[in-house]
């Protein structure tokens, strides 16, 4: 079976997350080897992925954790 | 993210039970982010999450004697942070601009990606400009909902595959099926604009140029 492009993209996100059988990773890593866009496409999807883990792109609101357990005090010295 | 201590949480679970109430500070810290992240993504509005998060620890607390152990403690909690976000979604139907319908698991369908064929390495170090994180930011909460939790659950608060499923009552398939078009989504959104960020020098993570 040869893939093309668009049957790679398809398994894209399962190929980063580690979730495609041995047959299939040996045939997208062929691809892969000759075909620039692909390459390209698989980097920038996994940049993305590892950018947006970042903890600084969602940080919770200044003293979340702190106003949260203030009112968790309260309701524990009420309760 | 915390790692999940099953023992630890049963046991704190039994003390706080028999009156060492004080415990349940340490037994809720490990999700409390994600509590947050999964109640911003459906309410999409900062203060409104944080009430809605901080009502969602109080019913956690109130019904601790209920949690059976069967799931992971968090996804329990992340289940109650669920149902007090649709809640609140429902009382304010009006405002409302999304379809709850999902649409069909079954297939990823066909996607065409931003086509390029340059870059490949991660701008980590431009995350200090903010200009950056607010493009990321702006891309997630521009997901449908469906996607936006998958891709806060899985990507930014890192949960696996089956904790994600079981904190939003669907199928692990339906997950993966659900990540891979948001990732695709975010890509189609993001690459381009994200090239402007990267270092022009070339390989230094992959190696392949």
């Amino acid at each position: 079976m040869r893939l093309d492009c668009k049957h790679v993209w398809q398994y894209i996100s399962a190929y980063i997350e580690g979730d495609v059988d041995s047959a299939l990773r040996a045939e997208i890593d062929k691809h892969l080897e000759t075909c620039e866009i692909c390459s390209a496409v698989l980097d920038s999807t996994r940049n993305v992925v590892i950018l947006i883990a970042d903890n600084r792109v969602f940080e919770l609101p200044a003293g979340y954790s702190q106003r949260l357990h203030e009112r968790i005090k309260r309701e524990l010295a009420e309760s | 993210m915390a790692a999940a201590n099953p023992e630890f949480e049963a046991e704190c679970i039994r003390r706080i039970l028999s009156g060492e109430k004080q415990l349940f500070h340490d037994l809720i810290r490990p999700c409390e982010r994600g509590v947050y992240l999964l109640l911003f993504s459906l309410l999409k509005n900062e203060a409104e999450a944080e009430d809605a998060a901080q009502e969602t620890v109080m019913k956690v607390y109130l019904n601790l004697r209920h949690f059976r152990g069967e799931s992971q403690f968090r996804t329990w909690v992340l289940s109650i942070a669920r149902n007090e976000g649709l809640g609140r979604l429902r009382k304010m139907s009006t405002r409302r601009e999304e379809p709850l319908d999902p649409g069909s698991d079954d297939q990823p369908g066909d996607y065409t990606p931003a086509i390029l064929t340059s870059w490949r390495e991660i701008p980590v170090d431009a995350l200090e400009q903010k200009e950056l994180g607010a493009i990321l930011r702006n891309a997630i909460e521009g997901l449908p909902e469906i996607y936006r939790n998958i891709v806060l659950l899985r990507d930014i608060e890192e949960m696996d595959i089956r904790e994600t499923a079981a904190s939003l009552g669907i199928s692990e398939g339906a997950v993966k099926v659900r990540l891979h078009r948001a990732r695709a989504m975010l890509q189609r959104e993001l690459a381009p604009q994200l090239k402007a960020f990267a270092p022009k020098r070339k390989g230094l993570f992959w190696g392949r140029s």
